[in-house]
């Protein structure tokens, strides 16, 4: 009964046992480590695939696994389809990459990531952005690369008509655009357009009416501290301003351009002045490019001498969902990506705006994108959409701001009534 | 005599005037977009008709990647399924509601035509939690099971309306020799109903393939994908950028399944009932 | 006798077995989302995470009949549903007329009239944006240069050119759904018919209003019926087309601002079941006029 052979045996069987049961826990404890899954910018497009090429580097350094997910190009369209995550919960993606709009939509459904990182670390992103990307308290997401509203100019032709800068407010840019329209018709070419902006009934027009607004010093809509401040007088001379050069420098298509629309007049050589995004500036510079070497930009113009300089802000975040089963891993490969060593690499290889004041003096960064030493201070002053004061009330200002504004340029509604309008309408949601 | 050859020259002369408008008002968008697909990204605004060079760049962006014509397989099976489940269960469906003795005719009917009733964006989020319910999230038959929503219904009514109209000799004749119910279904009505069948069948398939609400959704990983979704993900270096020479280089390699499809099955959309069915 | 009986017996049970799977099939796939909607539309539910949700009873449906936006909603789709299914009903079927004819290029026509209806919708609707804008536009480009238009127009930018366009375009794209099933319709008319009426004498003209409507009046109708369905559903066109001017929304398009933009899941799910209700009875309207028997 208790001989050796026998005992030999039993400790046999609870050797192997404890191996196999070993075997089964150890890839939990030690193993391959977490995947994450991370859905960003489309990998068919260069900066997709720039993401993702850096994202895999990170599962490798750290031994976690990637999983990348590419989402549709418009932004609508994402919007609606990271929703039904949400709504439903789902740990199917545990990285997001978000609009600087979305903070107050996505807030409720995001980790607060000021556990993960350092207030001084905290401190070394623009300032304005990390504003706008905290709910309530909660740091919703990190700014991963921004955005602001530029004016394009077409430096050749203002020197043909004898302009040595570029415009400082909008009454000149509308004398400076009307001559050169006039001239440049004359001159055989029938189809060319003065100024070409995004009036288009969406988001596009509500960033490019901020911008008005504001420089004439008509605020944003709805400003941080709750006020409504959209019905003034400053707010309704912008509005009717820009209603002014539609039909005149503006073509009366412009109501229904979004930023691809303007860019493709501007870039095959057919506009003097463009209001769009940093992102037309290496598309322009193409050797391809009927306008390269031929153009740059500079801050939009004030509204009369006494506004303010106004760039919409852009860009978008990182964020970690709530619902992720691994967010501290998920939260690393944000603090990865957000790096000042990747930003740089970030604007060096594909030219994307990094939200780190610091590396808009670093010389490799200025060395590829010399434009970039103007944008520091249109990025530091940049004017946020109210979105975060709004929350996720924000689409129906926009909504109601954007309707508006279209029927003023169209010529549907006054400027005053629209104001009115959107009073009411931001009045209603901001009690 | 003369007059009614002059009269006869001249329905000829319109009717292929017709032919001619029909052609054109059809195809010129397509050959719009078609060359298009050839002309360098930036001549794609200018104001010329013409393109100054022509550029396969386009086409060489679809294909070098590999997810693309991954995409084109899913989206065969996932279309191809869809249209064979929907005849499969329809046209049966439809025999017993267009032929045999059955009480709630009506009611079934309309029933299936509720599936129709609703814009896609009402039943989004019900159909995500239920795919995710039954583990059919982020799969191909799940995607199959969504696309019946819309491609059951008018198979069901369309073939219904076909066997309705069928004539009742067919049948009365192979009841004498003693075939069963099945038998007539499966070996006399059905091949009668071809026309339909195929009618149905493309719209089916095409629909399937074209869709991209659902297939967007419903799907997460790159191997899911289908076409439309993919094509919804070109995207350049901003978020702004709209690749269009690309979009239109896709778009054209998408429809030539499509259009070999048709070319394949169209005739057989008129075979006719004088096939030989009845006489004798 | 007892053989009919028996045969009847038969044939009414397989009647059964055959509905069934299709009936399943119904179940299953609307099933729950329809029960979703119908209980949500009742709810105070917003999906911000933020507010909690409440019964509120009727209180969705009464904002939704109170918002000017949703009956103008209304009549723009009505509007656009009246025009396009009739101009893709007349053009269609004489489309199908002529695709049934025998004719050399009859192959390449009938493979021309799918292609409109092939192409990915949210493709199509952007090449026609493109054709219609202002200043690079086709159509501005060649109607200016045969000098049918004073200037270029900005078609897309007021509801008055905007709507047309739209209405054309649907028409580009749809006709070929009529045409095709309108073209499995004309072969159920039994050629001895026209046979008959020729030797009779009949002309082209009476044969086709005293042998082809009739006899193809049953498809015709099946044909209207989902057509109509789906262009009171219509969203992707609009969207893409004119997408955010308020004055140019469809119900679908205000179902989706209030679900997804506004993140309002339960005024979005009321409008859905409003939405179900209005084309209900669309479709008693039809077959009350149709006196579609399905005997």
């Amino acid at each position: 009964m208790n001989s050796p052979k026998h005992s030999l045996r039993r400790n046999a069987v609870r050797w192997f046992s404890s191996l196999l049961v070993a075997s089964l826990i150890t890839p939990t404890v030690f193993g391959a480590g977490a995947t994450i899954r991370f859905a960003g910018d489309s990998d068919v497009g260069e900066g997709g695939r720039w993401t993702r090429a850096v994202a895999e580097e990170w599962a490798q350094k750290t031994g976690n696994k990637l999983e990348y997910i590419s989402r549709p190009n418009d932004a609508s369209a994402t919007l609606q389809l990271f929703q039904q995550y949400w709504a439903a919960k789902s740990s199917d993606v545990d990285v997001f990459m978000v609009d600087v709009i979305w903070q107050g939509i996505c807030g409720p459904h995001a980790v607060d990531l000021k556990k993960y990182f350092k207030d001084d670390e905290i401190k070394a992103f623009f300032p304005r952005i990390i504003q706008n990307n905290t709910v309530n308290g909660k740091l919703v997401s990190i700014p991963w690369f921004t955005d602001a509203g530029l004016l394009y100019y077409r430096t050749d032709l203002l020197e043909k008509y004898g302009y040595k800068e570029p415009p400082k407010t909008w009454e000149e840019l509308t004398e400076m655009a009307t001559k050169i329209q006039d001239g440049e018709r004359k001159a055989g070419k029938p189809d060319f357009q003065g100024f070409v902006f995004q009036g288009k009934a969406s988001e596009s027009v509500t960033c490019n009416a901020i911008e008005w607004v504001y420089s004439y010093g008509g605020g944003t809509i709805v400003e941080p501290d709750k006020k409504v401040t959209i019905n003034n007088p400053k707010a309704i001379k912008a509005l009717d301003t820009a209603k002014s050069w539609v039909g005149t420098i503006s073509p009366l298509g412009v109501t229904t351009y979004g930023e691809e629309e303007a860019r493709n007049i501007w870039q095959a050589g057919n506009a003097a002045f463009m209001r769009n995004w940093p992102y037309a500036y290496s598309l322009g510079q193409d050797p391809k490019s009927p306008i390269s070497g031929k153009f740059d930009v500079t801050v939009l113009p004030k509204g009369g001498p006494d506004g303010k300089n106004a760039a919409c802000l852009g860009g978008w975040q990182l964020m970690v969902s709530a619902y992720s089963k691994a967010p501290d891993a998920a939260a690393d490969l944000v603090k990865y990506l957000t790096t000042a060593e990747l930003q740089k690499k970030h604007a060096i290889d594909i030219s994307l705006l990094p939200t780190l004041p610091a590396l808009y003096s670093d010389p490799d960064v200025l060395a590829k994108n010399p434009f970039f030493k103007n944008l520091l201070p249109v990025l530091e002053n940049a004017v946020a959409r109210p979105s975060t004061v709004t929350g996720a009330d924000y689409n129906q200002i926009s909504t109601a701001f954007f309707q508006n504004v279209n029927k003023v340029l169209t010529g549907g509604a006054t400027a005053k009534d629209a104001v009115v309008a959107v009073e009411k309408v931001a009045k209603r949601i901001v009690h | 005599m003369k007059e009614q050859d002059n009269q006869s020259l001249l329905l000829r002369v319109l009717f292929y005037l017709l032919v001619a408008v029909i052609l054109v008002f059809n195809l010129f968008p397509f050959l719009y977009a078609l060359l298009s697909s050839f002309r360098p990204s930036n001549d794609l605004f200018s104001t010329d008709l013409w393109p100054k060079a022509l550029s396969l760049d386009h086409y060489q962006a679809v294909f070098k990647d590999a997810r693309f014509v991954g995409s084109l397989i899913n989206s065969v099976i996932v279309a191809g399924s869809t249209v064979l489940i929907s005849l499969a269960l329809g046209s049966i469906c439809a025999y017993a509601l267009g032929r045999l003795p059955f009480r709630f005719k009506a009611p079934v009917l309309y029933l299936v035509l509720t599936m129709t009733m609703f814009p896609s964006i009402s039943v989004l989020s019900g159909l995500f939690v239920m795919l995710k319910a039954l583990s059919l999230f982020n799969t191909r038959q799940g995607l199959v099971v969504t696309y019946l929503i819309f491609t059951m219904p008018f198979t069901i009514w369309v073939m219904t309306q076909y066997f309705r109209s069928l004539p009742k000799e067919l049948e009365e004749a192979a009841y004498v020799d003693g075939a069963s119910p099945l038998t007539v279904f499966w070996q006399i009505l059905l091949p009668l109903t071809m026309p339909g069948l195929i009618s149905t069948g493309l719209l089916a398939f095409i629909a399937a393939w074209n869709e991209f609400l659902f297939a967007l959704t419903f799907t997460v990983t790159d191997t899911m994908k289908t076409v439309p979704v993919v094509i919804s993900q070109f995207s350049g270096t901003s978020a702004f950028e709209q690749p269009w020479g690309s979009i239109m280089a896709a778009s054209m390699v998408v429809t030539i399944p499509l259009v070999i499809l048709v070319m394949i099955f169209q005739y057989r959309i008129v075979a006719g009932l004088t096939a030989g069915a009845v006489k004798g | 006798m007892a053989r009919e009986i028996d045969l009847l017996e038969r044939q009414r049970r397989l009647a059964w077995y055959l509905i069934l799977p299709a009936v399943f099939v119904v179940f299953l796939v609307i099933g729950f989302p329809l029960f979703q909607v119908f209980y949500y539309s009742f709810l105070k539910y917003k999906l911000d995470g933020v507010t909690p949700s409440s019964f509120v009873g009727l209180d969705n449906y009464a904002f939704i009949f109170s918002d000017s936006d949703f009956w103008h909603a209304v009549w723009v789709t009505l509007v656009f549903s009246f025009f396009s299914v009739t101009i893709e009903a007349v053009l269609g079927l004489a489309v199908a007329l002529v695709a049934n004819s025998k004719f050399k290029g009859r192959t390449i026509l009938r493979v021309a009239i799918l292609i409109p209806w092939a192409i990915p919708t949210v493709v199509s609707s952007q090449i026609w944006s493109w054709m219609f804008n202002d200043i690079y536009g086709v159509v501005n480009v060649i109607l200016a240069n045969l000098h049918l238009i004073p200037h270029k127009l900005a078609w897309l930018s007021k509801p008055e050119t905007a709507l047309p366009v739209i209405i054309a375009v649907d028409v580009w794209k749809t006709t070929p759904f009529m045409s095709l099933l309108l073209l499995a319709g004309l072969q159920l008319i039994p050629g001895d018919l026209y046979e008959a009426a020729s030797i009779d004498g009949a002309t082209g003209i009476r044969k086709f209003f005293w042998i082809t409507l009739p006899l193809v009046t049953p498809t015709l109708l099946v044909a209207l019926i989902f057509r109509t369905l789906d262009a009171l559903r219509v969203f992707d066109i609009f969207y893409i087309m004119v997408g955010g001017q308020g004055n140019m929304a469809t119900v679908a398009v205000y179902n989706q601002q209030q679900l997804i933009q506004f993140l309002d899941a339960g005024v979005g799910s009321a409008t859905s079941v409003v939405i179900l209700l209005f084309i209900m009875i669309f479709v008693v309207l039809y077959t009350r006029f149709s006196k579609t028997s399905f005997e």
